[in-house]
């Protein structure tokens, strides 16, 4: 019966597109179910370049490399390199928490740009660049470096950043890293992620001396892909201390430039994200012999899991440990599970996200015996929906680079109780009623990694399903009328 | 840990002791060069206060600190969306326009619609024509608009396509399919201006592509057109159009985005409200036009005035005293007495001010935002008695503003105080807040973290505010507008007194009940 209605409805959105987009869009677009073999999760395309003309949620490679992946390094200063709107647009949205004295040592939340002009773009902008990074150095004493990373017009006017950044970092003896992160490379901001990995293996691996001194132990990791969004890698953080581990480095959230340049000296690196920081672990384990192992902190089961797969590699002691945390935790998430199952169980949810959200929330709603009908990436790649099909439960919606109507068509057929995906949709959907959570900015909450998260998770969930304003919607003079009609 | 009969959040989980020790650990591995260094830190950090360092800070030439400005593009989508049924549609990377939207929404907390035609790399090289071809078909068969709005991000501008020729191409190889949707298009770069000048370069191209010209023109001797600019107070809109209406039904708004961005609940809807076009398509039969800001305007006005021939003036409703030149330009223009009702609401208005000015009289303001709005505000607070003492305008345009500005600020008893920052950031601003203090900081979101530096409380107002509800709801224009302003700035300035009087037995003598 989903099936059914999943498969139509993918029919009717096609409908709506001239036949070179239907065409197009038909294959990012699919049903896929435990039992299916070669279901959507394997036929969709992904990683395409989006169809013109629509309203599609991708940002760029700019968004993937400063907004993302470089951004949240806290104790070195990001250059937004060109005009000034991308820097202003990336200023302070994605919540990635840091400690640190803002302006002096620690520079997140802050917008640096070199705000071009037609000057620059008709005469170049490397002459501003290097009086800027001079500027820089001056202003903000305290940075650990800093990055340059290039919008739209830098690949375009032909001027040499890396030549720039390479000059400056023999005059500084500091790191200055260019990004060449242009936001019309690529189909979307995954190419930036892949971009700032490179620079990180090029620029930060390699940086001996930052690590000089440093002792190791048997139990150092470094948590990678995980932004610290609303506080998300310090519960994360905590639990792996709790288990016995020493966490060495963390990859990007509150991320500074040493303990990054120590991540080469970890016994494993620890992988959240898996989308946006795979490249950097490959690369670590050829080079450095350093295994990686990714991980899901989202909701006890698998929290629990994942700790378990963590302290298996470290062997008994580790384990025994693992097993004391786990069961102190569970105490408590079993208390949440009791308070709020029984207020969501049955529950729909439709999601739509990036990285590795799409996937790896699905254990954090089952945990409260939500139902996970619709699931897609913004800019996922094959390995991703891949990796999906293990935490599929049931016919699913599975759609690739969605857009804006695609969605409100999904919605309104299949009729979610939830749905989370962006900000850019979230009124879109609570206009028709429906409750919505963001599931980038965790909607100005978090953290949602790990066992006290959950309890914030689960008490969000609940707030945005059972909360009094969604049956106002109705004047009491108004007949009953379906949603969306 | 989490106890379920309390769970609490971020803000009080990393609070809690396991947290802060694991802190403590982290701060082993962070530290490098000279930061993390307390001693250092402190020590920069009062150095950043002094006049050493303001002198350093404004002679950067090359590097922006947290700008207050944004890119011209945002303009235009606001300008498009003042319109009925029109759809954004930005030509060049989808990037900028996942940006623009999230900015509106973030700050209207309702849905923003624009398309982009996702330009990449084969564009880069081949140009974006496939691009428009594709998108303006797919865009209007998935969104059905009635027009939709083509300006342009850096990198079309860059690599120099020609929108003429694409839309022209595009329409004709578009079987037909965009014959009956109106298709104006403005280059909007980056590289130029603010969004500001998106605005203008749009609503420019949008009224000169979609009039005939001055040779078909038919006078309406009655009509007005009014522009409100780059306005993101929807209280505003709704304001000028009310006063407007007490004086004629023909004065139209060109460019109305009221409704596009408070919609009800119910049912989504993509388009909402806007300047239906058959208003727009008979823009230059109007007699006069009134733009409300003057600098977001720059380049409609030499096609209203040089190329329509029409009468033109810009006003500024913000204040008491804007207002009034307003109202008395629409007397004018239409011949008509002032009507009653304007005048009750003024009086209302000058009676407040006079409740409330001695807790403004004399006070210092620093002052941030867009070029048009300064000036609106910079007057209302003088016409308070208040002190304008630093006008920040990042994207101040290079003609005519200051000396603008440099009247307004002549009417202070205390203008010798007021300084006239052109083309300053707020790293700039920063520094000038610990070198020469005021008393309380006006302008938008990115004054948060000057509030949390300097301790000076930050009033919000102004474009875009991302961490209070509701603000953009209410006017700051008409008397009305000035109205709000002058209760949240009382408010704001009592506030500080309570907070600064608050402490048991030793301040609270002054915490009085009646102010
Ligand atoms: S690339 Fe240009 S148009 Fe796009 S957000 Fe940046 S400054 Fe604005
Ligand atoms: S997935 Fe997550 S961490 Fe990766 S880019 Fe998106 S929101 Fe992000």
């Amino acid at each position: 019966m989903l099936e059914k209605l999943e498969e139509e409805v993918i029919e009717e959105v096609l409908k709506a597109y001239p036949a070179k987009a239907a065409k197009k869009r038909s294959k990012h677009l699919g049903v896929d179910s435990p039992e299916k073999i070669k279901g959507a999760c394997d036929s969709v395309k992904s990683n395409k370049q989006s169809v013109p003309g629509v309203m599609s949620q991708r940002g760029c490679a700019y968004a993937g490399s400063k907004g993302v992946v470089w951004g949240p390094v806290k104790d070195m200063i990001h250059i937004s390199h060109g005009p000034i709107g991308c820097g202003q647009y990336s200023r302070g949205g994605r919540r990635n928490y840091y400690k640190g004295v803002t302006g002096i040592d620690s520079f997140v939340s802050m917008n640096f740009s070199s705000d071009f002009t037609e000057k620059d773009i008709v005469f170049g902008g490397d002459k501003k660049l290097k009086t800027l990074l001079r500027e820089v150095d001056e202003l903000f004493p305290l940075n650990n470096g800093i990055t340059i990373q290039s919008e739209c017009p830098i690949g375009l006017i032909g001027d040499d950043i890396q030549a720039v950044a390479k000059a400056y970092k023999k005059e500084s003896s500091k790191p200055a890293i260019a990004v060449s992160c242009e936001g019309f490379r690529g189909v979307s901001q995954s190419l930036g992620h892949h971009l700032a990995n490179d620079t990180f293996r090029d620029e930060i691996m390699d940086d001996v001396s930052a690590r000089a001194g440093f002792e190791p132990t048997p139990y150092d990791v470094t948590i990678m892909g995980d932004y610290n969004i609303g506080g998300d890698a310090w519960s994360t953080r905590l639990l792996l201390e709790e288990i016995g581990l020493r966490v060495v480095s963390q990859w990007t959230g509150d991320a500074s430039y040493k303990e990054m340049a120590i991540a080469p000296k970890s016994k494993l690196n620890l992988l959240h994200c898996y989308r946006s920081m795979n490249y950097l672990a490959r690369h670590m384990e050829q080079e450095f012999g350093i295994p990686w192992m990714e991980y899901n902190f989202f909701g006890p089961t698998k929290t629990t899991q994942s700790l378990r797969k963590i302290a298996e590699f470290f062997g008994e002691e580790i384990q025994a440990k693992a097993e004391e945390v786990i069961a102190k935790y569970t105490k408590m998430t079993d208390e949440v599970i009791a308070k709020y199952k029984p207020k969501l169980e049955g529950k729909k949810v439709m999601l739509y996200i990036g990285g590795l959200r799409p996937r790896h929330v699905i254990g954090a709603y089952e945990d409260l015996g939500m139902e996970i009908i619709g699931t897609g990436y913004e800019f996922g790649h094959g390995d991703d929906y891949k990796r999906t099909k293990e935490d599929l439960k049931r016919a699913t919606l599975i759609y690739d680079d969605a857009n804006e109507y695609e969605l409100e068509q999904f919605v309104k057929k299949l009729r979610p109780d939830l749905v989370a995906a962006g900000v850019k949709e979230k009124y879109v959907f609570q206009k028709m009623g429906l409750p919505f959570r963001q599931m980038h900015s965790w909607d100005y909450s978090g953290p949602y990694h790990g066992y006290d998260a959950f309890a914030i998770f689960a008490r969000d969930m609940d707030l945005a399903i059972n909360s009094p304003v969604w049956s106002h919607t109705k004047a009491p003079w108004e007949k009953n009328q379906e949603l969306g009609a | 840990m989490q106890v379920v009969e309390n769970i609490v959040d971020g803000q009080k989980l990393f609070l809690q002791k396991e947290y802060q020790d694991s802190f403590e650990k982290k701060k082993e591995f962070e530290s490098s060069y000279n930061s993390v260094n307390p001693q250092k830190v402190k020590e920069i950090t009062e150095w950043t206060k002094t006049w050493d360092y303001r002198e350093k800070n404004f002679k950067r030439e090359a590097l922006t600190v947290n700008p207050a400005k944004t890119c011209q593009p945002l303009g235009a989508i606001m300008a498009a969306l003042g319109f009925e049924k029109t759809m954004p549609y930005v030509h060049g990377s989808h990037g900028c326009v996942s940006y623009f939207r999230t900015y509106f929404t973030r700050h209207f907390k309702e849905p923003t619609p624009c398309v982009s035609d996702s330009m990449s790399e084969s564009a880069a090289v081949f140009g974006g024509l496939s691009n428009m071809k594709d998108g303006l078909r797919n865009c209007n068969a998935l969104y059905k608009p009635k027009m939709i709005a083509v300006s342009t991000t850096c990198m079309a501008e860059v690599i120099g396509d020609d929108l003429n020729a694409f839309v022209s191409g595009a329409k004709e190889s578009a079987e037909g399919e965009l014959d009956d949707v109106l298709i104006p298009y403005a280059h909007t770069p980056s590289f130029v201006g603010s969004h500001i000048t998106g605005y203008d370069n749009m609503m420019k191209a949008i009224l000169e592509q979609n009039n005939p010209t001055r040779s078909e023109k038919v006078e309406d001797a009655e009509r007005i057109n009014v522009i409100p600019g780059f306005e993101p107070y929807l209280g505003s809109l709704k304001e000028i159009k009310e006063i407007n209406a007490l004086f004629s039904d023909k004065i139209v708004m060109i460019g109305d985005h009221e409704e596009q961005w408070n919609t009800g609940a119910g049912e989504y809807q993509l388009y909402s409200g806007g300047t239906p076009l058959e208003i727009l398509k008979t823009a230059i039969n109007a007699s006069n036009t009134i733009s409300l800001q003057k600098y977001s305007t720059v380049q409609t006005a030499k096609l209203i005035k040089n190329k329509w021939k029409q009468g033109y003036t810009t006003c500024n409703p913000i204040g008491l005293n804007g207002t009034d030149a307003y109202v008395m330009k629409l007397s004018e223009l239409t011949g008509k007495e002032v009507p009653n009702e304007l005048t009750i609401q003024r009086g209302q208005l000058v009676d407040a001010m006079q409740d409330s000015y001695p807790y403004i009289h004399g006070k210092k303001f620093a002052l941030f935002g867009d070029p048009d709005f300064l000036l609106g505000l910079v007057s209302f607070i003088i016409e308070m008695g208040g002190i304008p003492a630093h006008i920040v305008c990042h994207n101040a345009p290079k003609k005519g503003w200051e000396a603008d500005m440099k009247e307004v600020v002549a009417k202070s008893s205390w203008s010798e105080e007021c300084q006239i920052w052109a083309n300053k950031d707020l790293w700039h601003l920063r520094s000038l807040l610990f070198t020469e203090p005021v008393d309380f900081l006006i302008g938008n979101v990115y004054g948060k973290e000057l509030y949390r530096d300097t301790g000076i409380p930050l009033i919000r107002i102004g474009f875009p505010i991302f961490d209070r509800h509701h603000l953009h709801r209410y006017s700051i224009s008409g008397y009305k507008g000035a109205l709000n302003l002058l209760t949240w700035i009382t408010n704001a300035v009592l506030d500080k007194l309570d907070e600064e009087t608050k402490e048991t037995a030793k301040t609270d003598f002054f915490f009085d009940s009646v102010r």
